[in-house]
């Protein structure tokens, strides 16, 4: 058939089958060998293949396959024994290859299959990831909305700015339709509504704070879902639209009584405040559980921040209110200073104002009383004397007991004759005593000292009162006036549980009792008696004249003496006692018993004014060194002289009395010896006194001679009668600082 | 009895004079005053003692001044305080006097003050001695007549 567009006319194309066999054994091998070509090219492509060897292996085999087909197609006609055997060989290759292949695959083909289930699952594994990504970054944006939220609710310390911007930031973050807050009123049985997120000025809304939902709330420290149609939700007004989902969440409000560091507080004395947050209607969104976490730290940290709020206000009230006091009491202060002043000067004022007239009138008077005057004459003029000493002794002591109540009394310490001064009381009561005919007498106790240290004129003052009371208040009968040391046994007295006196070393306590045998007191005037310008019944009839100050000044005396003073008595018509004890002190043994008292002006001129006494004299210039010792000896001292410090050191002695030491020559340091001698002799006794001589008058040489401890200063030259007195100066009082 | 008289009135004005013109003052009279029977000789010993101390006192003063090369003052104040201070012991007015002037130029350092007031102080000092010698002899002249020394006032 010369019609066919086939291969050359070698073959016999007899049979249309044999034509179609032909075809599709040429396409067969024609795919064959393009397969594995395909698979080579995209293995190629693909660098991750792990069944290389498979790959050959099925490549082999569908190369001899085809291979097997192609040779086919030289089968149809008369073919050679060579074609024979090469169709033949292929045939046997190909069949140990495919079935190589198919054993091959029993393994493969599982592990193909099992691939593909892995990476199912490995889908949904990537596929729940990302879920759980979401769900990680939406609870880490609520976590910083809270963090923003408690940054901006923190940041602030003023109340309202507090809440105000919990709703606005919350309305943001969680995108509310609104959101309000209930505060709890004074009464604590209302709710009241206070702020909202979108209206202006929420005005008086309040609702009962026992409803159950606001219980159910409140019992709970989470979020709580509550229906949209409660009283508390029904904030807006209603519309056609659905209502979102509604959230209430309490807000405790801490006081700071609430704290207590060993138990927190309980809950059901907690007050609490009501959030109620509404999520836009018509929206179809729900809460969300990180949502309503956020809410819920989102209340606790506003509860915080209103503590610390509340805290705050409290303080700066209370720095307010102490303000306000300091200045007010300062104002208090500044004004009873300005009294003080005041009766301070009008106080000096009339003192001196009302003593100067009444001074021209009792002189004038007294004069007037030595004239020649007729008896009636005389008569008014004693009165005039008589009125007028009194309103003298009125204000004496008017003024002396209020400068005792200002305090600015001292007592005036030194010491002093304690017999002189009894006897001199004794002097001035006598006269008036005996025109009383009133016996006096006065008992001192043996062991009670000459001498003693205190106030002489003030306890002369008292002691003076006391007797003077006694002789005024006596008609007849004796007074006797007692003074003994008071010893420990006598110290507490039963009628004066209160007072202790302690006796010491250098202290001893005078007890003084006055007895008098006249009209006496009831016991229940005698606490009346100490009180100032109190009289009572039974002294007023008396004719006293007295302003009744007398014993309330004396009183004030003795407590300033640290003592203690009351009056005893039976009973009216029995006499009365007065008894006060007062603290003195008890002077230094001295040399004082050998030496004679020496009155101011000394009366010995004689040669041997001090017989004996041992003196050392330093001084570097010679003529002023014997100049001196011829001063000293004529005075009859046992005079040692030196003519430098460390030859005075050396000879300075516990017998020698007195040391003049030359201060005023530069280079010497005389001072340095006197603080040398100071330490030489560490009782005071022991030490001699030192006493400088110098030329210079000035303050310096003086307070530099103070400063080191010496007892004298004397300004050469000095004359006979200079050194005289100074020397008896120093021994009787062993101080002298002037001689100048 | 004439003789001690005279020399008696002879000392007295002799005293007089010197305290009018300024040679002695009040100490001296205390001086006097301190001699009695135990020391009958203290006022001269007294002066003896102080004419000594001048005249060496002077020496030093003179030699310190001398130097050419830095006077010491120091040492030259230090003198003239123990000039000052014995004159003032025994009552030489006149001698107290130019010492307290020394001791200022002293402070001022003042070379020829101080050489001013050194010549001063040696003039004044020799008129002194020559005068207490004087009254001394008038003293012994009593004395040796039998008489007792006036007290002057």
């Amino acid at each position: 058939m010369d019609s066919c567009n086939c291969i050359e006319p070698q073959w016999p194309p007899d049979d249309l089958l044999m034509k179609y066999q032909y075809i599709s054994d040429f396409f067969i091998a024609l795919a064959y060998f393009s397969i594995p070509l395909e698979l080579i090219y995209f293995v190629k492509k693909s660098a991750v293949f792990p069944y290389r060897w498979v790959l050959v292996q099925f490549g082999a085999f569908i190369v001899l396959c085809g291979a097997t087909h192609l040779i086919n197609l030289w089968t149809f006609t008369m073919h050679t024994r060579t074609v024979a055997m090469v169709m033949t060989t292929a045939k046997v290759f190909t069949a140990v290859v495919s079935c190589a292949t198919a054993l091959m695959l029993v393994h493969i083909i599982p592990d193909l299959l099992s691939v593909k289930t892995r990476e199912l699952f490995l889908k949904n594994k990537a596929a729940e990831l990302d879920r759980e990504m979401g769900l990680i970054r939406t609870q880490e944006e609520t976590g910083r909305h809270v963090r923003m939220l408690t940054h901006e609710i923190r940041s602030t310390l003023d109340r309202h700015t507090i809440l105000k911007t919990t709703l606005v930031e919350l309305g943001r973050t969680l995108a509310l339709e609104e959101c309000a807050l209930w505060m709890p009123t004074r009464t604590g049985l209302e709710l009241q509504l206070s702020y909202t997120l979108r209206q202006q000025n929420p005005v008086g809304y309040t609702v009962p704070i026992h409803l159950p939902v606001i219980n159910q709330v409140f019992s709970s420290s989470h979020a709580v879902k509550i229906s949209p149609n409660c009283p508390v939700a029904r904030i807006r007004p209603a519309g056609k639209y659905m209502p979102g989902e509604v959230v209430a969440v309490r807000v405790p409000l801490l006081h700071l009584s609430n704290f207590q560091i060993n138990d927190w507080p309980e809950l059901s004395t907690k007050r609490y405040a009501l959030m109620v947050l509404m999520l836009p209607s018509d929206s179809a969104r729900q809460w969300h559980v990180h949502e309503l976490e956020l809410v819920e730290v989102v209340a606790d940290q506003v509860a915080v921040a209103l503590s610390h709020a509340a805290i705050l206000e409290e303080s700066m009230r209370a720095r307010d209110l102490l303000m306000e006091q300091n200045v007010a009491l300062d104002l208090a202060r500044r004004e009873a200073e300005t009294a003080i002043r005041a009766r301070n000067d009008f106080l000096a004022v009339m003192n001196h104002e009302m003593r100067t007239p009444m001074h021209a009138i009792i002189a004038l008077s007294s004069l007037l009383q030595e004239t020649e005057l007729t008896p009636e004459q005389r008569l008014m003029v004693e009165t005039i004397l008589k009125s007028s000493n009194l309103l003298s002794t009125l204000i004496n002591d008017v003024l002396d007991l209020s400068r005792l109540e200002d305090g600015s009394l001292q007592l005036d310490l030194g010491t002093f004759n304690l017999f002189a001064v009894f006897r001199e009381v004794l002097n001035l009561i006598k006269p008036i005593a005996s025109v009383k005919k009133l016996h006096v007498s006065l008992n001192l106790a043996p062991d009670l000292p000459e001498y003693a240290i205190g106030d002489e004129k003030h306890l002369m003052q008292t002691i003076l009162n006391v007797v003077g009371n006694a002789v005024k208040f006596s008609k007849e009968g004796s007074i006797s006036i007692t003074a003994i040391v008071a010893k420990s046994e006598l110290l507490r007295d039963s009628r004066t549980p209160e007072f202790f006196p302690v006796p010491s070393d250098n202290h001893f306590y005078l007890r003084v009792q006055v007895k008098e045998s006249g009209v006496g007191i009831s016991p229940q005037d005698i606490p009346k008696l100490f009180t100032k310008f109190a009289q009572t019944q039974s002294m007023a009839t008396r004719n006293s004249g007295g302003s009744g100050l007398g014993l309330a000044i004396c009183k004030r005396f003795v407590n300033l003496m640290e003592g203690h003073i009351w009056i005893e008595s039976d009973g009216l018509g029995k006499g009365c006692t007065a008894i006060f004890m007062v603290k003195l002190g008890i002077p230094e043994r001295l040399n004082e018993p050998k030496l004679p008292l020496m009155p101011k002006v000394p009366t010995n001129h004689g040669p041997t004014a001090f017989p004996g006494l041992k003196v050392l004299v330093m001084d570097e210039n010679g003529v002023s060194r014997m100049v001196t010792k011829g001063l000293l000896v004529h005075l009859g001292c046992d005079v040692t002289m030196v003519s430098s410090s460390e030859e005075c050191l050396h000879v300075v002695s516990h017998e020698h009395k007195v040391v003049f030491m030359d201060v005023c020559v530069p280079g010497m340091d005389g001072y340095e010896v006197a603080i040398r001698i100071n330490e030489k002799f560490t009782k005071r006794h022991e030490r001699p006194i030192i006493v400088a001589l110098t030329g210079n008058t000035d303050k310096v040489t003086k307070e530099n001679c103070m400063r080191v401890g010496m007892d004298g200063v004397i300004l050469k030259p000095v004359s006979l009668d200079k050194m005289r007195s100074v020397l008896t100066d120093l021994l009787e009082h062993r101080v002298l600082f002037e001689a100048i | 009895m004439d003789v001690v008289n005279q020399l008696q009135r002879q000392f007295i004005d002799y005293s007089a004079s010197l305290h009018r013109e300024g040679f002695l003052d009040d100490q001296f009279t205390q001086l006097q005053k301190l001699q009695d029977d135990n020391s009958p000789d203290f006022v001269v010993e007294v002066a003896s003692l102080f004419f000594e101390d001048c005249e060496k006192l002077i020496n030093n003063m003179a030699r310190a001044l001398e130097q050419q090369q830095g006077v010491d003052f120091k040492q030259v104040d230090a003198s003239v305080h123990q000039l000052k201070g014995s004159s003032s012991s025994i009552g030489a007015m006149r001698v107290k006097d130019v010492c307290i002037a020394f001791r200022s130029f002293c402070e001022a350092q003042n070379r020829e003050g101080c050489l001013r007031c050194l010549q001063q102080v040696t003039h004044e000092y020799s008129l002194l001695k020559n005068k207490l010698q004087t009254l001394f002899r008038l003293q012994q002249q009593i004395l040796a007549a039998g008489g007792s020394i006036p007290v002057v006032e």
